[in-house]
């Protein structure tokens, strides 16, 4: 074991995993991400806290995993390149792990250009990738980026994030090759709609065998409204999602009932993909529908390790 | 290599010049005649801009390379009029405005902006191409800088918001590294971008202080 931590554990045994995201507020309350800790404590193995998502500021990541943590319901604390760089980043890593925190999600994140401070500087003193190969220096060799020893165990179960919908398609295999290589132990995956192109995806990963030397968790966004999902469809720059789903929401009398329906489908076909070992779901803002989404594709009871 | 200009606001220029009322103008007979913010007609557009605020323009001139050393050369030639004001107001980049101010003891105030030393594209068309990282890695990019031209200077990309050779930032702009990718491609060199690029080295950028040189004779 790398981490001990519950993700890991499940992940290792050969389960497959549920993973579900949760984001800060924008302001102080504790009992906000409390109240998401308790709507997801059953339904998921460990919950994502979002690093300023979109580059809208909320409160930190770390805090939330903390709370999070402190309910008893494990966390994966996400961390963007866009805010820190290497010194506050190694940092806040040493503090994560003092406070208990195991597992760390690692991104670029979001131009700040689509944010709420959008005449932000961007950081990026170091890539997603590097990131990735920080934390398994720090944590494999017990140094820092300079070579200097970390005092202390630094237990981490790395995860990275791949988008196989983002172009150019024939290279996103090498860049998960190349993430793998840095280090990263499990994946979560952008959100998939359009099966057939994960399907795809999917393939090259396992032709490459990299589905052995890591764990693949896809991605589920469940549509709630026809708006959002044309949104989705139109705004959101690395999802693909196709235009059937639209009209199969345009057509339904509840928006709320065809995107669980949906949601049900892809999970279902993900389950039977090889090489996917666990779904993670972004139900940001509906976390209430995680647990019936999570009994109606018989992944409940959550196994207890 | 061409400095890229835009000019000021006038309301910011006006602001600058504050309390000046004698103004002495400096265009550029190089980049900012060619990028339309300094040359010949934009300081005789800014003469009577000011002059329409109350302002006086004791004289200009249009200096062939403001940038360089004949700057000096070129102030002294109309002494008598830059004497006669209190602050000089120069429409070229920063490095023309740093050098008039080394050759005059009056405040000097930029009517532009510098944006960024630029590429032509197409006729009129610019787009930065370096911003003097101090540490060149074109030879890994197939001579297309990641720091400039990637949103979020990445040294691996793509980043999961690049979809059909754009940048996530901007459907205009394009994505650095769908262009690297294609290239080396096209080279048959693409596995050079399965290694992965280590962290680097920031400290020859600005992020290591003032920069300064001297060169070996
Ligand atoms: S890598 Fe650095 S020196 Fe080379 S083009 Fe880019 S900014 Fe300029
Ligand atoms: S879309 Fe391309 S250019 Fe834009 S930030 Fe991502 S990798 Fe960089």
């Amino acid at each position: 074991m790398k981490a001990g931590s519950n993700l890991e554990k499940v992940l290792e045994s050969g389960r497959f995993a549920v993973t579900a995201e949760a984001g800060p507020p924008k302001g102080t309350s504790a009992a906000v991400v409390q109240k998401k800790a308790e709507t997801l404590r059953n339904a998921c193995d460990a919950v994502n806290i979002t690093d300023n998502q979109t580059a809208i500021v909320r409160m930190c990541s770390l805090a939330g995993c903390v709370i999070v943590k402190q309910q008893g319901v494990e966390p994966v604390m996400q961390m963007v390149v866009r805010d820190r760089n290497r010194i506050a980043i190694q940092s806040d890593v040493l503090g994560a792990i003092a406070l208990g925190i195991r597992n760390i999600l690692c991104l670029t994140g979001d131009h700040q250009k689509f944010g709420n401070h959008p005449s932000a500087r961007g950081v990026y003193d170091i890539d997603s990738i590097q990131l990735i190969q920080t934390l398994k220096r720090m944590r494999d060799e017990k140094k820092f980026i300079n070579g200097e020893d970390i005092s202390g165990e630094v237990p981490l179960f790395i995860g990275a994030a791949e988008n196989p919908f983002a172009d150019p398609f024939e290279f996103r295999v090498i860049r998960l090759a190349k993430k793998i290589e840095a280090g990263a132990d499990f994946i979560q995956t952008q959100a998939v709609y359009d099966v057939p192109k994960f399907k795809r995806w999917m393939e090259m990963v396992t032709e490459r065998g990299l589905d052995k030397k890591t764990h693949i968790l896809a991605g589920i966004i469940p549509i709630r409204a026809v708006g959002m999902a044309r949104y989705m469809r139109d705004n959101v720059p690395g999802i693909s999602l196709p235009n059937e789903l639209v009209t199969r929401m345009e057509q339904a009398t509840s928006g709320k009932e065809e995107g669980l329906k949906i949601a049900l489908e892809t999970i279902e076909q993900m389950k039977e993909i090889p090489g996917v070992h666990g779904i993670h779901i972004m139900a940001v803002g509906w976390e209430d529908i995680v647990p019936t989404l999570v009994e109606r594709v018989k992944l409940l009871p959550r196994p207890v390790l | 290599m061409k400095a890229i200009t835009g000019q000021k606001p006038f309301e910011e220029i006006a602001q600058l010049l504050g309390k000046c009322e004698n103004v002495y103008i400096v265009g550029c007979g190089t980049c900012a005649t060619m990028c339309h913010t300094g040359g010949k007609a934009e300081v005789l557009k800014m003469k009577e801009q000011l002059e329409s605020t109350g302002k006086k323009v004791t004289g200009w001139m249009v200096i062939p390379t403001p940038c360089d050393t004949l700057t000096e050369d070129a102030l002294k030639e109309d002494t008598e009029a830059i004497k006669a004001a209190s602050c000089l107001l120069v429409m070229a980049c920063a490095f023309g405005v740093q050098t008039v101010a080394l050759y005059t003891d009056k405040a000097v105030y930029p009517a532009l902006n510098t944006l960024f030393i630029g590429q032509e594209e197409a006729p009129g068309r610019f787009y930065e191409a370096c911003l003097q990282c101090g540490n060149c890695v074109l030879g890994l990019t197939a001579g297309i800088c990641p720091l400039v031209r990637c949103a979020k200077g990445l040294l691996n990309g793509p980043c999961g918001g690049s979809v059909g050779g754009k940048c996530e930032v901007s459907p205009e702009t394009p994505c650095a590294w769908q262009l690297i990718i294609d290239r080396l491609k096209e080279q048959g060199q693409l596995e050079k971008l399965e290694k992965i690029t280590p962290i680097r080295d920031w400290s020859t950028s600005l992020s290591g202080g003032p920069r300064r040189t001297t060169v070996k004779s």
